[in-house]
């Protein structure tokens, strides 16, 4: 259902997608039921001249069951959704399988800030790249990402994964995923966060390796022998650093 | 706001025995049904800001960034201040006020028999509490910088921090007006369970209690138990506003996510503090225009109690991606999924009580009607938000929208549109117009389901809420996904443009209407027994009760109705 508008463009899309279609086969069919139970009988029992109402006080045996019975049902259709959702759940929020390679997603009033680890897949190196409002990532290859907020409440949210996470200040929160489908899609923030809330986009780029290398080779920073790891880790929370890359990444473009 | 000038008219003549002066009598009242009328009008004024508000940021989303008539071009920060209130007047200043403030103090003390509420002076200070609220909200709109726009859950730090949010005074003034509001709301909940417990007529038992009182006062015992941790938090957050406190600033050992806790603690709670006065209404209507007994009035009961009683374990389904510990999201999975079982059973019961009834499809019936046939689209989709692993999709998209204003639009209006229409003899003395009613009823209904069902597919295409344009999303910026915001909008104003109807068949037929007795539906409850519109105390002569509520059509009877009030 949700593929009709966005691709499913993570290995735990599919999964979001089935449980969708299960919950609406299972509450469907009681909507429907309902609803046609529910027109039927205001048809069949409208007032008739002669015809009075009849006397039923709901504790007749014969027709409680008519309560009882669908009651039963929704309790084990519950169970049904109920196991679904917390699979689902736990394969997505729960587990942290190894990861590839991790990023970390930085959220402000009102931009996205990425850093990629480059080329020697480790985060805070100098050859880390900073990116505002585009996150590159290789098709295949689990990613971990590191969430963190610099002022308010933000959610990271990229409806082609099926994946939101808040973002909250104070915190870093640990999450996964594995794109599987090439492409680019939007990264969303959908937590109010101030006036630029309406703004607050960012691009995802799903590529090959061999077109991630070519980014990286276009963005990486100039390596300074002299640069240690703290430099690098300092060159993150500064916003030059971010913004030159976006206007190099979006020369790239 | 001069709201009850509509009402004096026809009281003054016929019961001038309480010779009280103007003021005394309509602005000073202890009278329950005074009181119950100040609430709905000012319930019912503010439900036009909040619907206008709705208009002004429709209007934007279909057609962004041209000027709105009657608004003009709406910046980000209006279209947060308008959802921001939009939200909060239509939950806390328009569906609380006229369903269970309303309501629950006309018809409660009618309904069992009693002369007044139980304490008529703290009851008149609610409502001056809550006068004052509303006093406090409007100025939150008006101030410098102007109104808040941080949602109406205003989570912190963007609520707390006037550097985030932009709105120093908007903010703490709109969190002054619901702290206040709820310290009224609990001054007339305490009234209501009181009066309901102490003040029932001579002879009526619990189960002879109608289902309307028993929701409203489970409702108020709902919202008395969650309303304490809001009320804290609100006067936390006020002073992380002012005083510059810490206690959810993470920079200085607070935590954002406790404000989230305390309120939805009382947030869910109070969907249920609303949506059971509307069943209790819909359960009147209905056994009264299908001519029928209830349908096992005892389960309805258990199922209200149960109800109530999950909905205290189910408030963290909001936070399933808030960053809480993921475990609590499979405990809370289970238990907000769980709620479904007695809502559906009430719903099966509302059903059940058809077969075999003598229905008359009257203005009031309708909207019965209607409530349950849309209410079960918002209580079904609710599921798909209760499951943890899709609400890692659906959550703060527009599906929970669409979700929730197909529960919260038929309580706050499709149930309270029932209720007025069905009490309307009773408050007035006089009947509306049917024909102009069922032409309200189907120019809200029809377009009703137009504004939100596109907003369903527009959740599951993955749009996020709050947003003023969507210009920056190319995703969400197709030509198709337009189109369904146009079509939303474009049904609202139809829908809007039909509300006059209701509003002049209202204030005509409360000075122009036919003259209704009695008992004008033949209603066995017992404020049907009181003249119309009753005078202050209601009977001359308190009455008895010898039977519940819904004895229609009794077999060997040759009347179909049996009011509980008539000695066998």
């Amino acid at each position: 259902m949700l593929e009709r508008f966005i691709p499913a463009a993570a290995s735990y899309a599919g999964d979001v997608d089935q449980l969708v279609w299960l919950i609406t086969f299972l509450v469907g069919f009681w909507f429907i039921a309902a609803e046609v139970m529910f027109f039927w009988l205001i048809f069949r029992f409208r007032k008739k001249d002669g015809v009075k109402a009849q006397y039923i006080t709901g504790k007749e045996k014969h027709l409680k069951q008519w309560i009882n019975v669908p009651h039963g049902l929704v309790l084990l259709f519950d169970v049904f959704i109920i196991i679904a959702a917390i699979r689902v759940w736990v394969h997505i929020k729960q587990t942290l399988p190894p990861a590839d390679r991790t990023v970390r997603v930085t959220s402000q009033q009102w931009a996205w800030t990425f850093q990629d680890p480059g080329a020697d897949d480790s985060l805070d190196t100098a050859d880390d790249v900073f990116t505002t409002d585009e996150l590159h990532v290789e098709n295949n290859k689990t990613y971990h990402f590191r969430l963190e907020s610099k002022d308010v409440l933000h959610s990271f949210f990229i409806p082609a994964f099926r994946m939101k996470q808040d973002a909250v200040p104070g915190r870093i929160y640990t999450g996964w995923f594995k794109p599987t489908r090439l492409g680019d899609y939007d990264i969303l923030c959908a937590e109010i966060c101030g006036i630029g809330h309406g703004v607050m986009g960012a691009k995802l780029v799903v590529e090959t390796a061999d077109q991630r290398a070519t980014w990286l080779a276009a963005h990486a920073p100039a390596v300074d022998e002299t640069a240690t790891d703290a430099t690098a880790t300092d060159a993150a929370s500064t916003d030059a650093t971010s913004s030159d890359s976006t206007s190099a990444a979006a020369g790239q473009q | 706001m001069a709201n009850h000038h509509d009402t004096h008219d026809h009281h003054d003549g016929a019961h001038a025995h309480h010779d009280e002066g103007w003021f005394k009598k309509y602005f000073w009242s202890t009278d329950h049904k005074i009181i119950g009328f100040q609430y709905m009008f000012t319930g019912m004024l503010l439900a036009l800001l909040g619907a206008f508000m709705a208009y002004v940021f429709r209007m934007q989303l279909a057609f962004p960034g041209q000027a709105v008539p009657g608004w003009g071009v709406v910046s980000p920060g209006q279209y947060n201040m308008l959802i921001t209130n939009h939200g909060s007047i239509m939950i806390f200043w328009v569906a609380m006020p006229v369903l269970i403030a309303g309501f629950g103090n006309y018809i409660i003390p009618l309904m069992i028999g009693a002369d007044d509420m139980v304490f008529p002076r703290l009851n008149r200070l609610s409502y001056q509490l809550f006068f004052v609220s509303v006093l406090l909200l409007i100025a939150s709109l008006v101030v410098q910088n102007g109104g808040f726009g941080g949602a109406w859950t205003a989570y912190p730090p963007l609520s707390a921090n006037k550097d985030f949010n932009l709105t120093p005074l908007g903010s703490s003034l709109w969190l002054g007006a619901v702290a206040v509001e709820f310290v009224a709301f609990l001054l007339g909940g305490i009234n209501f369970i009181v009066t309901a417990m102490n003040a029932r007529a001579p002879g009526m038992k619990a189960f002879d209690v109608p289902i309307v009182v028993w929701t409203i006062v489970i409702a108020s015992i709902l919202f008395m138990a969650s309303v304490g941790p809001l009320v804290a938090g609100a006067v936390m957050l006020l002073f992380d506003q002012l005083l510059g406190t810490s206690f959810f600033n993470p920079n200085r050992g607070g935590d954002p996510i406790l404000w989230q806790h305390l309120f939805w603690f009382f947030g869910h709670p109070e969907v249920y503090v609303v949506l059971l006065p509307a069943m209790g209404i819909v359960a009147e209507v209905m056994t009264v225009f299908a001519r029928k007994k209830l349908f096992a009035y005892k389960t309805v009961i258990y199922t209200i109690v149960a109800t109530g009683v999950l909905s205290f374990f189910v408030w963290a389904h909001h936070q399933f991606v808030a960053g809480i510990d993921p475990r609590m999201a499979n405990v809370f999975t289970v238990t907000t999924v769980l709620i479904s079982i007695p809502i559906a059973e009430m719903c099966f019961v509302y059903i059940a009580t058809l077969y075999g009834g003598s229905i008359t499809l009257s203005t009031p019936m309708l909207w019965a009607l209607a409530f349950m046939a849309e209410f079960m689209l918002g209580g079904v989709t609710g599921i798909y938000l209760g499951s943890s692993g899709a609400d890692i999709f659906f959550h703060d998209t527009y599906f929970v929208v669409a979700h929730f204003h197909y529960t919260f639009f038929p309580i706050a209006i499709i149930a309270v549109m029932s209720g007025i229409t069905y009490w309307f003899p009773k408050m007035f003395g006089r009947h509306m117009n049917d024909f102009w009613g069922k032409v309200h009823f189907w120019g809200t209904i029809i377009p009703f389901n137009g504004i939100f069902i596109p907003l369903f597919v527009l959740g599951a295409a993955g749009e996020h809420r709050r947003i003023f344009d969507y210009h920056s999303f190319p995703h969400l910026a197709t030509p198709e996904l337009q189109s369904l915001r146009i079509i939303a909008t474009v049904s609202l104003v139809v829908m809007l443009a039909f509300q006059p109807v209701f509003l002049v068949n209202y204030i005509v037929s409360m000075f122009r209407g036919p003259k209704a007795d009695k008992n004008p539906w033949k209603a066995n409850t017992l404020e049907w027994t009181a003249d119309s519109p009753p005078p202050h105390g209601n009977w001359a002569e308190l009455p008895n009760c010898y039977r519940g509520p819904y004895e229609y059509s009794v077999e060997g009877r040759e009347l179909d109705y049996w009011p509980q009030n008539e000695k066998a």
